[in-house]
């Protein structure tokens, strides 16, 4: 039976997505073994049935993150946190640095949206239709809101660790990388 | 501007002057500077630096390493609230707040005219008359949020401290150089160290009658054991530091008590300042030390001065200084050190570090303080009791001393009872006494949970109330702790782990980070967040800090922990429950939307029920 | 004075030394790597991070302040010890905020090197204490990043030790320990760019950074990209053949 793979790109910036795309002609004898579920590679925005392997992309900025996140930890076996975003915040997470202002949230959002030196902004709003989704207070790993069972490290980490990780992952083992293959940058 | 830069640069050169620039003394100079113009600016460390040929960074690595001293501003008074856990039960959040109210301010706070600042600190040595609190040097005890509102108000009116006192407490701390409202609370005399009538000097005659190696062996053959906690041999202490090669050998007497719920050197340097230096004479005899140092924490300095006088009365009578009770050739003095607020300064190391001006931090060991001690001299440090011990044990005999207690323990212990019970206080019980028979004595009440030896000691429940406190089964350094049922066991660990990482030196990676990381979790399991898996992870975090820290802090921190999942499992399992969903119950998405929904003036999509159909 | 000769085993290797060397010392001679990262070359040593706890005869001490003695039994590399200080270096990464991805020292930063060596890639296994640091950059040619700062002190040491100056001092106490400058910032000290306190090599991690010269070495031929830190010593070994 092939297993079945679901992806997703949360607070990150799809960079761990492309580095899986890295794997190259791989990806044909990756398709012999597995087949993939809810994923942006396929433009399939549902899950259709359960799913052995979960790979995430990015931490929780949002509502809408922790949401995929809690669905994803629902429907796969194992959920890995792939990439610097998903296992501490990444880059994102530099926003957590001013949780000790009196306001931290109205002050991050009036930096990104109004104060910035590269900002310009006519209205001086802060976007805030009702479809996006409401920001959280902080930025979460991807650990801190649901259990994960394993982390690739890297930002992001190269095709060769993704190859590497999903082909023992489908095997049933831990993956045991080399030393040049775990990478924290 | 000008001026008030010369008055600093006036204050700076007198505290520094009034030590002899000693860079050695400089706690003793900040503390008189702090004193003098309520905070240690950059600007004034700029100056001392000047002063003493040292470094602002030095000097602010000093003010900001130990408690009772400011880079703020401080009020002229600072009301410093024990928190210690037995406060805590007591209700010095009760006090706190009126405190708080009537002053204006917040914990932590000044109020705006410089006149109080208010704040927490950790244990002040009076647990048996809990809540209690130190107003700048003066001691208050047993307080409600009556006489809290009585005191603020006393002080407003006139900003003198010692008016504060009523009532003044049994025995010397009615002595005018003390003048303290503290009790004793001796509730068991032994025949060791309580025991009325004393010979004077006893211990000291003999011993200067003898050979220094035969007053070692006297000791030696004693059992005695420091008193302190660790338990070292006093005997091989003061042979290893003769033996060591040097000029110059130091003795200097461990009062820096603050493991939480530990009284009983407070009570001995109240009632037998004598016993304690002449102990420390012995060992000076003993080892060829010619100077002492007796290290006093900062919460006891209001028995500085009468300290110091006892100090002098025993030069006036020849018992200090050059050719001591006329013994040709033995000249030792002694010198108080006071502390500046940090726990850590309890271990021996550190303590040395502290009398030479340095930041609190353990020294690297070996070479041990016997071999390299205070100023790289040999130098033996033993706990206030240790000296007295030894005081008397060179009166009755080594024989008479070990008859006493068990084989690996001899002699007695003082305990500093406190917690859940009708008599707390001192008790000198013959080391080998069951938990259960100390409980009856204390008159405690329904006990359930008992921390013996403090924060770095065991909790023992019931089951274990038949074990005896000895080095051998369960050793303290004098803290007792006896609490009822009523009483939340997650609560006293937080505590405990609250107080280490407040305490921790920082020095170590373990012990700086470790413990902060083991409080996380005690708190995640207190509020019936945690698995099982978080007792395992808290076991193996403990077992890191304990094998890989520097000094006795890290390698005991964890102990609260471990001891309390031991001794109540049954707590710890009813507030762990395994979940089935991947979830970790710790995260909260309401209260991490609720600032957003403030800002965006909006509901959540997904989670609030009435908007979202995807709200499970 | 001719010290005296000494001989003891690490992990079973007879290895030999004199009196007054450190078990680090020896190892270090030996070709033995002890992973370490407080410890470095030329630096007294102050046994702060205690990466490279060892046991000698089955306690626990930190290999570089604990003196060799003839007949010790030192024990380095064992599951046991191997996970004590994964731990220690994953309370490090935490107790700051590592942004490797962003860092100028990636690829010769030393508590990374030790996490790539020791293998550490499962989930987070502390919380991240994600503090808030200020950022020091007063001084127009160096940089001080206090996000990345490990409280290692090698910048302490090697200002008073080879500089004799105090540019740094440890202050704070507890968790707020920290490395602080001899001024109100790093401008108002003495500090030179030729000092030994902010030479490459000094700070194992990006918290002393030279301004403008940021991510010179390409990906790939940085110093930890293909050989693991400690490799320069073990190589003397392999060299010896078996002893």
């Amino acid at each position: 039976m092939k297993k079945r793979i679901a992806t997703v790109s949360l607070a990150g910036c799809f960079g761990c997505h492309m580095s899986l795309l890295d794997i190259d002609e791989r990806i044909l004898d990756l398709l012999k073994v597995a087949e993939f579920d809810r994923t942006p590679l396929k433009d399939l925005k549902k899950f259709t049935k359960r799913c052995d392997i979960g790979l995430i992309e990015g931490g929780c900025c949002n509502e809408e993150n922790v949401h995929t996140l809690q669905e994803f930890r629902n429907n796969c076996d194992v959920l890995v946190a792939v990439g610097a975003c998903a296992i501490m915040g990444g880059l994102p997470v530099m926003r957590n640095a001013i949780m000790n202002s009196e306001d931290p949230l109205r002050e991050c959002l009036e930096e990104a949206y109004m104060n910035s030196p590269s900002v310009y902004n006519a209205t001086n709003d802060i976007p805030n239709d009702p479809a996006l989704p409401l920001i959280l207070d902080k930025v979460y790993n991807c650990s801190e809101v649901v259990k994960i069972d394993y982390q690739v490290p890297g930002c992001p980490p190269s095709g060769d660790t993704l190859w590497e990780t999903l082909t023992a992952l489908i095997k049933g083992v831990p993956a045991d990388l080399p030393y040049g293959l775990i990478k924290y940058d | 501007m000008r001026k008030v830069r010369k008055g600093i640069s006036a204050v700076v050169y007198r505290s520094c002057k009034a030590f002899n620039h000693d860079r050695t003394r400089i706690l003793d100079i900040l503390r008189k500077v702090q004193t003098s113009l309520g905070c240690i600016s950059g600007e004034t460390m700029e100056m001392l630096a000047e002063e003493l040929s040292s470094h602002r960074v030095e000097i602010e690595g000093l003010v900001s390493f130990y408690s009772f001293f400011s880079e703020k501003p401080k009020g002229k008074i600072t009301i410093r609230l024990s928190d210690d856990i037995v406060d805590r039960f007591a209700g010095v959040d009760k006090v706190a707040k009126v405190f708080s109210d009537e002053l204006g301010i917040g914990m932590g706070q000044t109020s705006s005219d410089l006149n109080f600042s208010l704040e927490y600190t950790s244990c002040i040595g009076m647990s048996d008359q809990a809540p209690a609190a130190l107003i700048n040097e003066s001691v208050v005890t047993k307080l409600t949020p009556q006489s809290a509102r009585t005191i603020v108000r006393k002080l407003k009116q006139n900003p003198v401290t010692s008016n504060l006192v009523k009532k003044k407490g049994d025995g010397n701390n009615a002595d005018p150089l003390i003048n303290a409202p503290v009790k004793n609370n001796i509730r068991r005399k032994g025949d060791v160290l309580l025991a009325d009538r004393l010979p004077a000097e006893a211990g000291l005659k003999k011993a200067l009658k003898m050979k220094a190696d035969a007053v070692i062996q006297e000791i030696g053959h004693s059992g005695l054991r420091g008193r302190g906690g660790a338990g070292y041999s006093t005997g091989l202490k003061w042979e290893l530091a003769r033996k060591a090669k040097a000029k110059e050998r130091y003795v200097i007497c461990n009062a820096d008590e603050g493991e939480p719920g530990t009284f009983k050197d407070r009570v001995l340097l109240t009632e037998r300042p004598d016993l304690i230096f002449e102990g420390m004479t012995i060992a000076a005899y003993a080892i060829g030390g010619t100077k002492g140092i007796l290290y006093l924490r900062a919460e006891y300095a209001y028995l500085l001065p009468y300290m110091e006088s006892s100090l002098k009365k025993r030069r006036t009578a020849g018992l200090l200084g050059k050719n001591i009770t006329g013994k040709k050739g033995f000249a030792f003095d002694i010198r108080i050190q006071l502390g500046a607020g940090a726990y850590i300064c309890g271990e021996e190391s550190s303590l040395i570090s502290s009398c030479e001006g340095l930041r609190g931090e353990p020294k690297t060991r070996p070479p041990f303080p016997v071999e390299k001690g205070f100023l790289g001299f040999p130098t033996v440090v033993n706990n206030v009791e240790t000296f007295c011990c030894a005081a008397r044990i060179l009166d009755k005999g080594a024989r008479w001393f070990s008859g006493i207690g068990t084989d690996q323990s001899t002699g007695t212990k003082l305990l500093s009872i406190s917690g859940d019970c009708t008599r707390p206080g001192i008790y000198e019980v013959p080391y080998g006494v069951a938990v259960t028979d100390v409980l009856d004595m204390a008159g405690a009440d329904a006990p359930a949970i008992v921390q013996v030896g403090g924060a770095s000691g065991d909790m023992i429940g019931r089951s274990s109330f038949h074990r005896k406190i000895s080095y051998e089964d369960l050793p303290t350094g004098g803290s007792f702790m006896t609490f009822n049922a009523s009483r939340n066991v997650l609560s006293i660990v937080d505590y405990f782990l609250e107080f280490f990482v407040h305490e921790s030196c920082g020095y170590c990676t373990p012990c700086r980070v470790g413990n902060v990381f083991l409080r996380e979790r005690i708190q995640k399991i207190k509020n019936g967040l945690a698995e099982e898996a978080d007792l395992r992870y808290l076991k193996d975090l403990s077992n890191t800090i304990m094998m890989t820290s520097r000094c006795g802090l890290g390698h005991t921190s964890p102990k609260p922990v471990l001891s309390s999942i031991a001794h109540f499992p049954i707590v710890y399992a009813s507030l762990t429950k395994e979940r089935t969903d991947g979830r970790q119950a710790s995260f909260d998405i309401q209260k991490a939307l609720e600032e957003s929904r403030r800002i965006a003036k909006r509901q959540s999509m997904i989670y609030d029920p009435v908007y979202g159909e995807a709200a499970d | 004075m001719k010290r005296r000769a000494i001989e003891f085993k690490i992990d079973g290797i007879t290895v030999k030394g004199s009196a007054g060397q450190t078990v680090m010392d020896v190892a270090d001679q030996a070709g033995i790597y002890i992973p370490r990262l407080c410890d470095v070359e030329g630096l007294e040593p102050q046994g702060s991070c205690r990466v490279c706890t060892v046991k000698v005869d089955g306690r626990p001490a930190a290999a570089c302040t604990q003196p060799a003695a003839h007949g010790i039994d030192v024990i380095n590399n064992t599951p046991e010890i191997l996970s004590y200080r994964r731990d220690l270096i994953k309370m490090l990464f935490q107790e700051g905020n590592h942004l490797c991805s962003i860092c100028e020292a990636s690829g010769r930063c030393e508590l990374q090197a030790m996490a790539y060596r020791l293998g550490i890639m499962e989930p987070a296994k502390y919380p991240y204490l994600q503090p808030v640091r200020p950022i020091d950059a007063s001084h127009p040619d160096i940089l001080l990043d206090k996000n990345r700062c490990i409280r290692c002190g090698r910048c302490i040491r090697a200002s008073q030790q080879i500089d004799r100056k105090n540019v740094f001092g440890y202050i704070g106490r507890g968790i707020n320990k920290r490395v602080g400058v001899d001024g109100r910032n790093l401008a108002d000290t003495d500090v030179d760019v030729n000092d030994s306190a902010v030479a490459p090599g000094t700070c194992p991690v990006g918290c002393i950074i030279m301004k403008r010269i940021g991510f010179h070495e390409p990906i790939g031929q940085r110093k930890y990209d293909n050989a693991p830190i400690g490799s320069e010593i073990e190589k003397t070994r392999s060299g010896r053949g078996k002893e």
